[in-house]
């Protein structure tokens, strides 16, 4: 029985944080609401530390780490609301790997960024891929797709995709006439691709709707298992980094109760302040416990995957809502302040909660994955 | 991370699945009524058995009949029991809180007299703490030990919440001998006979209707000199180790509480309440919480593993399960229909047994007061009883009820 991080992970950790400690990346958060332009380009930082190769095997220049590793990663990003476009390129290279694509060596080297335009595989409810409606619950189906010799076309669109503004290579998953998944990598700027930049609410993450009208990419050799786990990737990481406010929502919040007082003490002393912030630390805990479940599955026990990563989403989400709420509040007023950090992590929990499907699509898949007998 | 046994983990285990391969169908079932003395015999007899292979006691030392192993070891015995789907032993409290609590603080005639007939089922024991106006305030119990004219001790007051009472041997018990002190210095523990003269015990009826435990009363009951366990004015810091050894029991393996199993066949069996998005997102939740309550307990038993015992964040877990559980039984109620609340229905049971969960080891409010002040350091709610007499802690409460 060994379910703690290794040394390895450990290190890793500390280095992403010490790495993201040089970059005001929560006070960024607040001045890229008012201007774009004050988001600092991380990318570069993200390259030196070996980030966009974390999953790609050491033969193409990458790490050949696992998405536990990524996730620890994303987890620190998190944590101080650093944009870093994990949530695009993690899946992306996922796929990339499984099908050995040409690209592999330059994405390691952070010489060309991939993003992930995701579709979410069938469920019981929602029989085909799908992808995020632009507006509403309906969900569309994922972009039409049709193999050409080693190329696929698709037409059809992607909305709200995380870091897709400035990638290089998009890594698009459609469907075929038969309903059944295919890859395509295709040049962001192709033929018959439009990438429209947009941001909502949270300035740390760039999003874009991408539209595709016939255009052409590299057909990438991978089967429906390997698209399905892309999505659960996204899910997973998205639990990460929600993990990571987490912990400063408490960690805020946990130092204010202690140095603000009222009636004469603390207002951590008072129950009803105490009670809030240890239903975040258990709130947290789950989250982190269904964290390590996902890491541990993606590379021990792959066919509960699709649950750990979905519990963990879920946990996940639902705990950034509560903590970053809770932030606002033990602060009183003053929480809920242009100037205060507490407002940025509720723009981060207001966002991510409705990306990649939403929390809740995650908590359905829970349901799902244990109706049909898993674990 | 891994979540496989070490070879030598694996080579116990292997021992202990190959004992309950041979021995389980002699085993009774896993539940039965408290007040059915055949019940309560077949489980001894089983305790007994488990006793001589090596599988009760296995944490405790070697020189009072235990295994000297690991808590590891422990959880693995109980994971085999569990699949064997065979009972464990009878007396969990004692041997897993009160018997460590002796091997800590008793005196060698203590743990030599008590000790062997405990592991064996021959005795069962029985934890007399709790009070009708002592549950989460501990220290604040009444029940009076005074020594005796003749020697020893006379014992006057009441215990509440006893699991076991009805078959015990003896209780471990914690009363006041001094009154005049503040309330956790004037604490000692005795060890009770539950057949001494002044002894009554009576089966306390719960929402079900069921008497799964009892409240106690000692009227003018006679306790011997040696009676004493760690020391007169040492009650509270005794008690603390049986505190200590509660976590450990009831920490580990909990999460069936919730029934997941049951729930998602009972889900899964109705074709409306399988599509339905409410009942979908309920039971989607309540699991993501099952599941982690199982992957911390990974994570807890990892850091025992490594030699650290888990500390008060462990009680998140049981806040978790409860909670988690309660949903459970709602849901699959809800889906079931009013005829999960017929006595026969499984759901019916638990529906009545998790509200008291939520109490025992501890109420939540109290575990959130000692997590959000040990683990998140916050500063304590200021108390009005610190450094203040027993006694006239006693005689201010009458005072404000009176005015």
């Amino acid at each position: 029985m060994n379910f703690a991080l290794s040394d390895e992970q450990e290190f890793l950790r500390e280095a992403a944080r010490g790495a993201l400690s040089r970059h005001k990346t929560v006070e960024a958060a607040r001045e890229a609401l008012e201007n774009p332009e004050a988001l600092p380009d991380l990318w570069p930082m993200a390259v030196e530390a070996g980030w966009p190769g974390l999953l790609i095997d050491e033969e193409h220049g990458g790490a050949g780490l696992g998405v536990f590793e990524a996730m620890l990663v994303a987890e620190e990003c998190g944590r101080v609301l650093a944009s870093v476009a994990l949530l695009g390129l993690v899946p992306a290279t996922a796929i990339l790997g499984s099908a050995g694509d040409e690209s592999l060596a330059e994405v390691a080297a952070g010489e060309l960024r991939p993003v992930y335009l995701p579709a979410r595989p069938p469920s019981e409810l929602e029989d085909a891929w799908t992808v995020d409606p632009h507006s509403g619950v309906a969900r569309p189906p994922a972009p039409r797709a049709a193999i050409e010799g080693s190329e696929v076309s698709l037409e059809g669109s992607y909305a709200f995709v995380p870091d897709a503004p400035g990638a290089g290579l998009l890594v698009a998953v459609g469907a075929l006439q038969d309903g059944s998944p295919v890859a395509a990598a295709l040049a962001a700027d192709a033929e018959g691709v439009q990438v429209d930049p947009i941001v909502r609410y949270d300035a740390t993450r760039p999003l874009a709707n991408i539209t595709l009208s016939g255009a052409r990419g590299r057909h990438l050799d991978v089967d429906a298992d390997a698209l399905a786990d892309a999505w659960y990737v996204a899910q997973a990481l998205v639990a990460a980094e929600s993990i990571g406010a987490m912990q400063t929502c408490l960690d805020t919040s946990v130092a204010y109760a202690k140095e603000r007082f009222t009636f004469g003490r603390a207002i951590g002393s008072y129950q009803a302040i105490k009670h809030e912030l240890t239903e975040i630390l258990r709130l947290l805990e789950n989250a982190r416990g269904l964290e390590y479940y996902a890491g541990w599955a993606r590379a021990d026990k792959p066919e509960e995957f699709p649950l750990a990563a979905s519990a963990a989403r879920s946990a996940a989400g639902r705990g950034l809502d509560f903590a970053a709420r809770s932030m606002i509040d033990v602060h009183g007023g003053i929480g809920a302040t242009w100037e205060h950090d507490a407002p940025l992590f509720f723009r981060r929990a207001q966002l991510s909660r409705r990306l990649l499907g939403g929390t809740h699509d995650a908590t359905d898949r829970v349901a799902e994955q244990t109706l049909a007998g898993v674990p | 991370m891994d979540l496989n046994d070490t070879p030598e983990q694996a080579e116990y285990r292997e021992k202990v699945r190959a004992w309950l391969d041979e021995h389980s169908d002699g085993a009774p079932p896993r539940s039965g009524s408290a007040e059915d003395s055949d019940y309560i015999n077949a489980r001894r007899a089983w305790q007994r058995e488990l006793a001589e292979a090596g599988l009760a006691g296995v944490t405790w030392p070697r020189e009072y009949g235990g295994q000297g192993r690991g808590p590891l070891e422990q959880v693995t015995v109980n994971q085999e029991l569990a699949r064997a789907e065979v009972p464990g032993i009878l007396d969990v409290i004692g041997i897993g809180m009160l018997g460590p609590c002796l091997i800590a603080h008793g005196s060698e005639e203590q743990k030599s007299r008590h000790l062997g007939p405990m592991l064996h089922g021959d005795e069962v024991w029985c934890q007399l703490f709790s009070e009708p106006a002592a549950g989460s305030d501990l220290a604040a119990i009444q029940t009076r030990a005074k020594p005796a004219d003749e020697g020893g001790w006379t014992l006057n007051g009441q215990k509440v919440w006893t699991t076991n009472a009805q078959f015990a041997s003896f209780g471990l018990l914690l009363a006041r001998t001094d009154p005049d002190v503040p309330k956790h210095k004037g604490l000692t523990m005795f060890i009770v006979p539950m057949d001494a003269p002044g002894v009554t015990v009576r089966g306390l009826r719960q929402i079900s209707g069921e008497a799964e435990f009892n409240e106690v009363f000692f009227d003018d009951v006679h306790l011997d000199e040696d009676a004493v366990v760690g020391g007169v004015g040492n009650g509270w810091g005794t008690a603390l180790t049986v505190l200590m050894f509660e976590r450990l029991t009831i920490g580990f393996g909990s999460e069936n509480f919730g029934s997941p199993a049951r729930l998602a066949a009972t889900v899964a069996g109705d074709p409306g309440a399988r599509r339905d998005s409410d009942i979908r997102q309920r039971l989607g939740t309540l699991l993501s919480e099952l599941l982690a309550v199982r992957f911390n307990g990974y994570r807890a038993l990892t850091m025992l593993q490594r030699g650290q015992i888990p500390g008060p964040e462990a009680g998140l877990a049981k806040v978790t399960m409860v909670n988690a559980a309660i949903a459970a039984t709602d849901l699959g109620a809800d889906v079931v229909g009013p005829d999960a609340l017929d006595p026969d229905n499984d759901w019916s049971y638990l529906i009545s047994f998790l509200p008291g969960l939520k109490s025992a080891g501890g109420t939540e409010q109290i575990l959130r007061n000692t997590i959000g002040e040990r683990v998140l350091g916050l500063p304590p709610e200021p108390r009005l009883d610190k450094g203040v007499p027993f006694s006239e802690l006693r005689a201010k409460e009458r005072e404000a009820l009176a005015s």
